[in-house]
């Protein structure tokens, strides 16, 4: 009776009901705190897909500066990124290098679409070469229209994927 | 003094392996781009021996969109918002070159003052671009202000643009048959400012960036392009005139009234990198006269857009026209068999044809003078690809 | 470090369409008209008949001296002209256009696809940076060959700048450059397997 009890599997069952409990007695205080780190230190990674990445570095630069908003200037190794901003269109030969990059980021990760062209393959949308948006590619969490979206957008989107960052639960 | 030879047979005693080097092991593959700081959308294959770079082989088509089969599916004027995509930073002379076909081929002669506000438009977009390319070399070398400041004074150039076009950076102005609105009022004063006030500032630019001696020791004397390899290697814009070639297409082939403005093609004779970064610079001093002048001469008033079918087409015919973009030569072959449609659009850019001196420059490099190279060739990997 | 050099003032002199009293070869040049290929409309021949200008036609005088007959000529306008050679002279005629008129190098190469004749056109723009007075021109050099089985010569030892240009070509008309040390993927994904893109019969999906 003992015995049985303690079996692996009872134990991991354990676990994890006691973890559940702590993570929901702790969600909502260190959730927050949690959240409240990943909002002020999105890194985002420097893949520039297409055009828009004109307009992402001009939102780098000294009249938009989203360092204001907890954005770093793309400048790192993907490997300590968290935020990927697809900026423009995704061709058929950036498509695979896309899920690559997004696959060696660490947890959490984000994704942006910037531009009619990741959205939906905007303008491109009947080129031979072009992905009709980049949803089949990566899980996006907010969409930012315009081609290319004015600086002013691209603030407005980071700012509702900190919003929804800070809704989120942590897992 | 134990000979290599002897220290395998030892080897073999003690039961090791001990593995000779071969040419192979020395060299190392690097794949730049495209995700790295310093490559765009760009990827390129090198191999290193050390620390010297021994091959190079470009890989781009990252961003091919097939702009000119889209065009065969799209009637002229449907085709100019796509076509500007490709350097939306530097829209109106990317589709300033097609106008110019176009109307050549439809036969559209366009009103002076139109051809004044064109060439306007085209010379404030060379600022804007030449800044970008200035501040992602000054990011490149790892010169944070040199991002930041031409970033910033970029911003007041694409204000003007703003007012006169009506967007920020796909200005979609040019259109076969002229502009596609008169400039607005007071914008003649605004512009002078501007230039004044830029004017200085490009002297603050050449004192903390190009005077620099940090600057100089990393691009003097590195990848020089000698004037026949220019030549033989077919580049174009400000890497030829950087070897000591003055070709400016606005002298060599006066397209519009670029041959009533008094202007100097800015050259240097060395052909390094510095000379790469300095000549497009000298160039957005020249265009800070070019634009005085512009606005003098401009007719007060008159018709700025010829008036134009619905459908505009021409006999069948082909037309190759060319105008000095921020990065060179921009040729547009256009053949047309009659139809509104273009029967084939091709695009010659001056990216594509500077991207064959990447290879070349960087063989015998330092790694460590990759980027400086690299973006001093005036490269924009998403004209290359079309 | 800068000069004002007046280029532009010499080819600008002679392209006005000075009254000429030889005998006009535009007539003549303009039944190959390959450009004309296209039976749609051929109206205006009348009106658009201006005297070819004399610096242009003098240049083509002296390639023709050459090569006689065996290069057509398409066009002749002011700064523009465009012969058309045989496949297998093109080295031939691009080495002399190369080392004795001084085209020294290929602004840029493309190809059109002409399903009707059933031939692809490549086309080759040549311009100069070493004469001055040659510097507002091109002259495009051209060459037909069968659709089926599309082969040209490649120009790669006479203008090292058509490297990435055929490379190009190869892939978006798939002519195949005899002689060209890369006739391989370029622009394309790796994994392209359809037919070259920019030929008439590959079709955009729903259009």
């Amino acid at each position: 009776m003992k015995k049985e009890l303690v079996s692996p599997t009872n134990i991991n069952v354990m676990v994890s009901k006691l973890s559940d409990i702590l993570v929901k007695a702790l969600d909502a205080p260190l959730g927050y705190a949690i959240n409240w780190g990943r909002v002020w230190s999105l890194w985002p990674v420097h893949l520039e897909t297409a055009c828009c990445s004109v307009e992402f570095g001009a939102a780098s630069g000294p009249r938009y500066d989203v360092e204001r908003f907890g954005i770093i200037e793309a400048f790192g190794s993907l490997r300590q990124c968290d935020l990927i901003v697809v900026q423009g269109t995704v061709t058929r030969k950036m498509a695979p290098r896309l899920r690559m990059v997004y696959d060696q980021m660490p947890e959490p990760k984000y994704v942006i679409a910037m531009g009619a062209c990741a959205i939906t393959g905007g303008l491109y949308i009947d080129s031979y070469n072009v992905l009709p948006g980049v949803d089949g590619i990566v899980p996006v969490d907010v969409y930012v229209p315009g081609c290319p979206p004015r600086p002013e957008t691209l603030i407005q989107g980071t700012m509702l994927l900190q919003e929804k960052i800070k809704r989120s639960k942590i897992k | 003094m134990t000979s290599l030879e002897d220290k395998f047979e030892e080897s073999k005693k003690l039961g090791l392996q001990i593995v000779r080097e071969t040419e192979d092991d020395r060299l190392m593959t690097l794949s730049v781009g495209p995700q790295h700081p310093g490559s765009g959308h760009f990827r390129f294959t090198i191999k290193v021996d050390g620390d010297y770079i021994v091959y190079c082989d470009p890989d781009p088509g990252y961003v091919h969109r097939g702009e000119e089969k889209m065009c065969e599916y799209r009637n002229v004027i449907q085709n100019i918002p796509h076509l500007e995509r490709p350097v939306i930073h530097d829209s109106n002379n990317i589709t300033y070159s097609y106008s110019l076909a176009i109307e050549e081929l439809v036969g559209i002669e366009v009103p002076r003052r139109g051809q004044y506000i064109r060439a306007l438009a085209s010379e404030l977009n060379r600022q804007v671009y030449t800044l970008y390319w200035l501040a992602i070399y000054g990011i490149f070398l790892g010169h944070s202000t040199m991002f930041m400041w031409p970033t910033g004074d970029r911003e007041l150039f694409i204000d003007l643009l703003e007012a006169l076009t009506g967007a920020r950076v796909t200005h979609a102005f040019n259109i076969p048959g002229g502009v596609r609105n008169d400039i607005p009022d007071g914008f003649k004063d605004r512009c002078v400012r501007q230039v004044r006030y830029f004017q200085k500032r490009l002297k603050e630019y050449e004192d903390i960036f190009y005077n620099m001696p940090l600057f100089r020791q990393r691009t003097e004397g590195v990848a020089v392009l000698s004037k026949e390899d220019a030549v033989k290697l077919g580049v174009a814009g400000s890497v030829v005139r950087a070897s000591g070639i003055p070709y400016d297409i606005r002298k060599a082939e006066p397209y519009d009234i670029y041959n009533e403005i008094d202007f100097k093609v800015q050259y240097m004779k060395t052909g390094d990198c510095f000379a790469r970064s300095y000549v497009p610079f000298l160039d957005m001093k020249e265009s800070c006269y070019i634009i005085e002048q512009l606005l003098d001469k401009m007719p007060q008033s008159g018709e700025v857009r010829a008036k134009l079918q619905p459908n505009p087409k021409g006999p069948p015919g082909e037309a190759y026209r060319r105008v000095e973009s921020g990065r060179g030569a921009l040729g547009y072959y256009v053949v047309s068999d009659g139809t509104p449609k273009p029967y084939r659009v091709k695009i010659s850019v001056g990216s594509f044809r500077n991207m064959l001196a990447l290879p070349y420059l960087l063989v015998g490099q330092k790694l460590a003078d990759m980027p400086a190279v690299y973006w001093s060739l005036n490269y924009w990997p998403v004209e290359a690809d079309r | 470090m800068s000069t004002n050099k007046d280029e532009p003032e010499k080819p600008a002199a002679s392209s006005p369409p000075i009254p000429s009293a030889a005998k006009p070869p535009a007539p003549a040049a303009k039944p190959p008209a390959p450009a004309a290929a296209k039976p749609a409309s051929g109206a205006q021949p009348p009106k658009k008949e201006p005297e070819a200008p004399p610096f242009e036609k003098g240049l083509v005088e002296e390639i023709k001296k050459k090569f006689g007959e065996s290069i057509k000529v398409v066009f002749i306008k002011p700064l523009r002209i465009k012969i058309q050679v045989e496949p297998n002279s093109i080295v031939e005629v691009a080495t002399f256009l190369r080392d004795s008129m001084g085209f020294d190098h290929a602004e840029s190469v493309g190809g059109t696809d002409y399903p009707k004749d059933g031939q692809i056109e490549v086309i080759y723009h040549l311009g100069s940076y070493t004469r001055e007075d040659l510097g507002a021109h091109i002259l495009s050099l051209t060459a037909r060959t069968s659709r089926d089985d599309a082969r040209l010569p490649t120009l790669i030892n006479v203008y090292k700048s058509v490297e990435y240009h055929e490379r190009e070509t190869f892939e978006m008309l798939g002519v195949y450059f005899e002689g060209h040390p890369r006739n391989d993927r370029f622009l394309l994904p790796e994994d392209w397997a359809d037919i070259p893109p920019l030929r008439k019969d590959f079709r955009i999906k729903g259009r």
